[in-house]
């Protein structure tokens, strides 16, 4: 049933592959938690403009599906004077973008539970806004967040397999071509379906022990 | 670059036939994905030690394994077994399965949440397993996890746009495809982000109120 040879022989294919595959996905969450930060102190500003402006970014990104963010972005870059974009840019693109919404979300609960004495304090010390967000507010709201935001990125490397459609070649895309040029299909994508297990249980268990820890430190 | 609604107007049939498609797809789905996620949440709670440990270990299988490639192994890797399913009836099976962890995960919270106590009170009184499931559990959990399935649900609506790589001719696939086929791509995925927006904000909106109604329901 299993053919060890062509299991094998694509390892090496795949290898490559699984490197694309979280160099964009790692990409996409690094630029993703910058959004993040942008968006949610948006949302926590005073100003209703750069509120509802923060909110409605969060609404968009979160209410359309990853598949036709990078389909918006692959097919209205080139009509807007981004022509040949290269795959990778553009899936890194959408990743972000999406992400950043999302980890908006986790981070601003983290930074609405720091009370508000602290930011008072460091602002009569003289320091100025960003640097009270940067310094003072973002550690602890990332050290707070810390569980949700690796479940965030276990869910990010496993929409990343969408970037397969724009052309990248990353796991899914090496994948399909293996399968489509042997017709091993199911051992391919079974192959396939064990190589993002093999990143995501223990990446998912790791943030449980992070929360476990979390709580413990709390109590 | 122009910007001509025409046709949308054109295609509207076809585009409302995908609508269907998609909201077909979704409810379908979730609706066996929310039974089998109850089944596994059951077997976690009454079956043995080994039982619940080969549930936790497909639940993480499952959970780890993204939706795209669990569709490619039913739809593709199926036929290797004579398991042979058209496109929607793939799509509709992958989207319960995927979801009914996630959902097990959900009831298995909720089940958590409901005091022990009651549950003695209820053996006590002579209720059997399955009575004290459907008329002691279910209906207390079922106003803890409202939000968490409301939410897994909108997850579900967005996945339902994955099912276009394998052909279901679903809003995705529908208006990307008259997108480039008349080469209108603003207009069609304008349409289209705004659908799928109009189906999360519906969808959250009706779960708000249910949990509204549910709240006062309780407080009585």
């Amino acid at each position: 049933m299993f053919d060890w040879p062509t299991f094998l022989f694509s390892l090496p294919l795949l290898g490559k592959a699984l490197l694309i595959t979280l160099q964009t996905s790692l990409l996409g969450n690094a630029f993703g938690f910058v959004i993040a930060i942008l968006i949610s102190s948006m949302q926590l500003a005073k100003m209703p403009l750069l509120r509802r402006l923060g909110g409605s970014y969060i609404f968009i990104f979160r209410g359309v599906p990853l598949l036709v963010q990078l389909l918006v972005i692959y097919y209205l870059a080139p009509m807007f004077g981004l022509p040949n974009l290269s795959p990778m840019v553009a899936a890194v693109m959408a990743l972000s973008l999406c992400s950043g919404a999302y980890i908006a979300e986790i981070l601003r609960g983290g930074l609405m539970a720091i009370p508000s004495g602290q930011s008072e304090a460091a602002h009569l010390l003289g320091m100025s806004r960003p640097a009270i967000l940067l310094r003072i507010e973002l550690p602890q709201a990332v050290q707070s967040t810390l569980p949700s935001l690796v479940n965030e990125l276990v869910l990010l490397i496993k929409a990343s397999a969408l970037v397969s459609v724009v052309g990248l070649a990353d796991l899914t895309r090496v994948a399909q071509n293996l399968a489509s040029s042997d017709y091993l299909f199911f051992q391919h994508y079974l192959v396939l379906a064990g190589i993002y297990c093999l990143i995501n249980i223990p990446l998912t268990m790791f943030g449980r022990r992070l929360e476990r820890h979390l709580e413990r430190s709390l109590a | 670059m122009t910007f001509d609604l025409s046709i949308i107007t054109a295609n509207a049939g076809a585009i409302w036939n995908a609508f269907l498609v998609t909201i077909y797809t979704w409810l379908a789905g979730s609706v066996l994905g929310l039974m089998a996620g109850l089944l596994i949440a059951a077997l976690m709670l009454f079956g043995g030690r080994p039982l619940q440990l080969l549930l936790r270990v497909f639940i993480e299988l499952v959970r780890g394994t993204p939706f795209l490639v669990i569709l490619f192994l039913v739809y593709y890797g199926g036929p290797s077994f004579g398991l042979r399913l058209g496109a929607m009836t793939a799509g509709v099976l992958c989207i319960a399965f995927y979801s009914s962890v996630y959902f097990a995960e959900i009831f298995r919270s909720g089940f958590a949440a409901v005091p022990r106590g009651q549950l003695e009170a209820g053996e006590c009184l002579g209720l059997g397993r399955l009575q004290l499931l459907w008329r002691v559990q279910l209906p207390q959990m079922l106003v803890l996890i409202l939000p968490a399935i409301v939410n897994m649900l909108t997850i579900l609506c967005k996945e339902t746009a994955v099912l276009s790589i394998i052909t279901v001719p679903e809003l995705t696939a529908v208006l990307t495809g008259i997108g480039t086929r008349t080469f209108t791509f603003i207009e069609t995925l304008l349409v289209l982000c705004i659908a799928y927006l109009l189906l999360i904000e519906i969808t959250s909106r009706a779960g708000r109120w249910l949990e509204h109604r549910v709240g006062i329901y309780l407080q009585r």
